[in-house]
């Protein structure tokens, strides 16, 4: 973890509620794919975890959706505005157990953090296939730009307005896939994680506090004991999650 | 003796800059990004006789100049603390360090407190009566002057370290609680834990916190605590530690004048986990600009 400035480079729409933004600075505490960053906003007193969408060189790209007061702000940011940030944090994805034929699925804002997962699965030759699931097709974003790095990209949405309809469990069918990389909305990893049987990687969400491991606002349970989402997370083995209730 | 140097019940501070319980977990993990040796000391997790897991999530919520929190005191217990976490910090950490211990029954308080009696690098007792985030918990104990007092004879009798209690703000009067501690042997109090607060999602029409209620802090409390550590200091003899949305060295300096001995830093660390270290290095200048040469002349200051 270290604790930089970032200056904003562009912050645009892509979607419906949903921005893309690329800042530049010291990255070089960002080390994997599924990592988070954490931001001081003007006026907002605790920082805004956002999950890393890409990272070439010194540009880190984020995306994320504007629901509360803060991300609305952050909506606003313009060029060159700095921004002070916690980088680095979360343990990310492993690529190491992947086998050849990785898949990747994210729901809504859950498809960011897989971005720079499949750029860097692709270049380590793997097959990599990609189910991006939304709503509606006015919420869909990143599908060329998944398609533009190599990955077979199905997107789904539950109104059926774009892609196939339905959930992304129900796009299982038919792939063949060794290993099971996925961020999104807790009902979503359930169903994948039944929907399943192979090993896989799951990123959660979950309300923090500081985002590095001091409050225990975020602590869940696991087969291996208590595990803070923002410090031995926000990734955890398909082995090791405890579903609640 | 340098300029910041203070005595807290006996033992002597480099610095009045202590990160507060529950915001600095068992201290290593801090050492990761400086050297945690430049604080003054800080209080360590609150530790109970077993392990808890703590409430449910969500526990923080964010206010206006502030944060909501419900953890619940999620600790490993204390066995694990002196067996697994202290060993940890002793690596890193060559000071005496305060114990932040916390209790359901009186007998807990002490069963702690006597198991912990025994670890050298444990400088003082800062025994919790004051936790709002616990049901049928710590929080009775502070605000009823015979309970406080009960817990304060109690642990008295388990270690000859010098022991502060925690004191709640949720009391009508938080003098009387504090002199009801002082005369069963406290060798100071600290104070302000969280006020009592609650968030409502207005979108799911629930509260937000799993445990609906919670304790507020940040800077929205500090005016609150600096208030009830001038009211404290005015009505016992024994050191207040002061804290309460304390963010800068300005507010430390505020904290001293209103009565406190040393200043604990808590939601701050939260935001900026390099906050106790700007605080210290950014005093000497502050002190220059009020004209303050030492920092222990300055206790109680606005009290004269």
């Amino acid at each position: 973890m270290k604790q930089t400035v970032l200056t904003v480079k562009e912050n645009r729409q892509i979607a419906k509620s949903v921005y893309r933004m690329t800042l530049s600075g010291d990255l070089s505490d960002v080390t994997r794919p599924g990592q988070f960053v954490n931001l001081k906003l003007d006026g907002f007193y605790l920082r805004r975890p956002i999950s890393v969408c890409d990272k070439e060189g010194e540009v880190l790209t984020l995306i994320y959706k504007a629901v509360g007061d803060g991300t609305r702000a952050m909506a606003d940011y313009g060029k060159g505005k700095e921004i002070d940030c916690l980088v680095g944090l979360g343990n990310g994805y492993d690529v190491a157990p992947s086998g050849d034929a990785p898949l990747l699925v994210g729901g809504g804002v859950g498809v960011p953090p897989l971005f720079w997962l499949a750029r860097t699965l692709v270049a380590a030759g793997k097959r990599v296939t990609a189910i991006l699931g939304f709503n509606t097709k006015d919420e869909v974003f990143y599908e060329d730009e998944f398609r533009a790095l190599g990955a077979n990209v199905v997107v789904t949405t539950v109104d059926g307005s774009k892609g196939r309809r339905g959930f992304v469990t129900d796009a299982l069918a038919g792939l063949e896939y060794t290993y099971v990389y996925t961020c999104g909305p807790e009902p979503m990893l359930r169903a994948l994680y039944r929907a399943t049987d192979v090993g896989g990687q799951y990123s959660f969400e979950r309300r923090m506090g500081c985002g590095f491991g001091a409050c225990m606002g975020c602590t869940c349970k696991t087969v291996t004991g208590n595990k803070r989402i923002c410090r031995e997370g926000p990734v955890l083995t398909r082995e090791e999650i405890l579903w609640e209730d | 003796m340098g300029r910041l140097t203070v005595s807290l019940c006996g033992v002597t501070l480099d610095n009045p800059v202590i990160p507060a319980s529950g915001t600095f977990g068992f201290g290593y993990e801090f050492a990761d990004y400086y050297d945690i040796n430049e604080l003054g000391t800080f209080s360590f997790k609150g530790t109970t006789a077993e392990p808890r897991f703590g409430n449910a999530t969500p526990r923080i919520a964010e206010t206006p100049a502030g944060m909501l929190n419900a953890v619940g005191l999620q600790n490993p217990g204390v066995e694990r603390v002196i067996a697994e976490e202290l060993p940890k910090l002793k690596r890193v950490f060559k000071k005496p360090v305060m114990a932040n211990v916390s209790g359901f029954s009186i007998a807990e308080y002490a069963e702690v407190v006597g198991k912990l009696d025994q670890e050298d690098q444990i400088g003082w007792f800062e025994v919790n009566i004051s936790c709002p985030n616990v049901h049928g918990g710590g929080m009775s104990f502070g605000t009823d002057p015979r309970a406080a007092a009960e817990v304060t004879r109690a642990v008295r009798k388990m270690t000859k370290k010098p022991i502060l209690l925690k004191l709640s703000p949720n009391v009508s009067d938080v003098t009387e609680i504090a002199r009801a501690v002082e005369s069963e042997g406290a060798d100071g109090v600290s104070l302000i834990n969280t006020l009592l607060g609650m968030k409502i999602d207005i979108a799911r029409r629930k509260p937000l916190l799993g445990n609906i209620t919670g304790g507020l802090s940040g800077p929205a409390v500090f005016p609150v605590a600096v208030r009830m550590v001038y009211q404290t200091a005015r009505a016992v003899k024994i050191p207040v530690v002061g804290m309460g949305g304390v963010a800068r060295a300005e507010d430390v300096i505020e904290m001293m004048l209103a009565g406190a001995t040393a200043v604990e830093v808590g939601a701050a660390n939260l935001v900026d986990p390099y906050a106790c270290r700007n605080i210290i290095r950014d005093l000497p200048g502050v002190m220059d600009k009020y004209k303050i040469e030492n920092l222990q002349d300055i206790i109680g200051g606005a009290n004269k």
